[in-house]
């Protein structure tokens, strides 16, 4: 019988491939379950989850409360904006407040890179990462691989390139992280500013050319430039930005193949790719959200068996 | 181990055809009826029955779905092992039909409370009715009983009866099985 090698979801780091499979497994369950007439099963009756985003948040957020939901968990959401944090309370003080309210598990988003680890080690409770500042962003990882193999069979050996900021994005090195796991190539692609100055060293090639890295992918995920986490600017322009490194339709129709788009959300139209191509049929941006409530409601499940 | 033939080939095909003959009797044409097989091993049995229902008793086109319970289970979270799901495979909606469930034995009773609210994710079927192979009766832990049955036996808790099919199994055969 088959149970994930982790107690918490912190990152794709801390996760194996066997992990990866039984959650894409068990994410074909429930894509069927989301797809019935009646979208919900009883399996979490017992089970409380606490929903904690010191970081604004609408798809991700939404997206969990919803898996928790079909699930039929108790869950309890806040965000930081409406809570005593800004009253001076520290992290671990209101996990613990929540958590005597007799909640089992707690998906927090943190703009601190390492929050979730720091809580798992210090609180009793199941944690899943929803985003911790530039460090991992793991359902995001795990669906966009769902919606490549969904898309294209296998993750296995396909080419994926992810264009843009790369420097900010929790999203980037969770993707490769969990991509390189499943055997896939990945290349970045984005300003020299934007691109970490280490990433080389996680087995990861820079194409600053866009229409170079195109031209090789199968995948292009496209990031959004994180304007709230620059302090200075990294680039002249929004607009030289959206003509070195957007998508556009012209760009797409002149190279040789059809690949697939993808986009974490929110997308800036217009800057790293216009609207014909976000409502394309290259682009798998709103299967990519179907398919995060799946992978949600899978790691939760899995995560939930494993409470004592 | 030991191992005791409860029925063997000859009897499992006796007893499918009576099964049969009693489904036709009750829904003669299936019009509104469908047959669910409760994963993973009703599955077996509801393909013999749809399979023999068309070819040996002239009921054509007969519907048939798969129904997976791990995600309605009562003991998630209190087994040992992990629950490993399966797939659901219905492709019709269920209200205002005639649902028959069909398991290869019934136990607890625990499986069928579970089937019971997952068809409800498939609308509200007008009657839901039970079919085993296997009935061990006096183990039931809830007020469940088939409404038809193909064999019943007196098994104790430690003894476990197993279901072979020649699909998977290599063989036609029901067997006692005492640790």
């Amino acid at each position: 019988m088959k149970e994930l090698s982790v107690n918490h979801l912190l990152g794709i780091k801390y996760i194996n491939k066997n992990d990866i499979d039984l959650i894409f497994e068990t994410a074909d369950h429930f894509k069927e379950v989301i797809n019935r007439p009646i979208k919900k099963v009883p399996s979490l009756r017992d089970i409380t989850i606490a929903n904690i985003f010191f970081e604004n948040s609408t798809r991700t957020k939404l997206s969990f409360e919803l898996a928790q939901k079909r699930l039929s968990a108790d869950v309890i959401s806040f965000s930081a904006a409406q809570s005593s944090v800004k009253k001076g309370e520290t992290l671990i003080d209101t996990v613990n407040n929540i958590l005597s309210m007799k909640v089992d598990m707690v998906v927090m988003r943190h703009a601190n890179p390492g929050a979730a680890h720091f809580l798992s080690q210090n609180v009793k409770a199941s944690i899943v990462n929803a985003g911790d500042g530039a460090h991992e962003h793991p359902t995001q990882a795990l669906l966009d691989s769902y919606s490549i193999r969904e898309k294209l069979g296998d993750v296995a050996g396909k080419k994926v390139v992810i264009v843009g900021d790369i420097l900010h994005s929790r999203v980037a090195l969770s993707n490769i992280y969990a991509l390189q796991m499943q055997g896939a190539e990945v290349k970045v692609c984005g300003p020299k500013t934007l691109i970490p100055k280490y990433i080389e060293s996680l087995g990861v090639k820079v194409e600053p050319n866009l229409r170079k890295a195109l031209e090789w992918c199968d995948v292009a995920n496209m990031l959004r430039v994180q304007n709230e986490r620059m302090d200075v600017n990294y680039f002249p322009s929004t607009r030289e930005y959206a003509q070195q490194y957007g998508v556009d339709k012209a760009l797409l129709e002149s190279l040789n193949k059809e690949i697939v788009i993808m986009h974490p959300g929110p997308i800036n139209r217009g800057v790293e790719i216009t609207s014909e191509v976000a409502d394309s049929g290259q682009s798998v941006i709103l299967n990519q959200v179907e398919n995060g409530v799946a992978i949600r409601m899978a790691v939760i499940y899995l995560l939930a068996s494993k409470i004592q | 181990m030991t191992q005791k033939v409860l029925l063997n080939s000859k009897e499992v095909n006796i007893i499918l055809h009576r099964l049969a003959c009693q489904l036709i009797e009750k829904h003669l044409d299936f019009k509104d009826t469908i047959l669910i097989g409760i994963q993973p091993r009703g599955t077996f049995l509801a393909n013999r029955l749809k399979e023999l229902l068309e070819k040996e008793y002239q009921t054509p086109e007969i519907k048939l779905g798969y129904l997976d319970i791990t995600f309605f289970r009562d003991d998630f979270r209190r087994t040992e092992k992990p629950l490993e799901a399966n797939k659901t495979n219905i492709n019709f909606i269920v209200e205002n039909k005639k649902v028959i469930f069909i398991d290869d034995v019934l136990y607890t009773g625990r499986s069928i409370r579970a089937a019971l609210t997952a068809i409800q994710s498939f609308g509200r079927p007008s009657e839901i009715e039970l079919l085993v192979l296997i009935d061990r009766r006096f183990s039931r832990n809830l007020p469940i009983q088939p409404d038809y049955r193909g064999r019943q036996v007196d098994a104790i808790n430690n003894e476990k009866v197993k279901v072979s099919w020649k699909e998977n199994d290599g063989e036609d055969a029901v067997y006692l099985v005492t640790n």
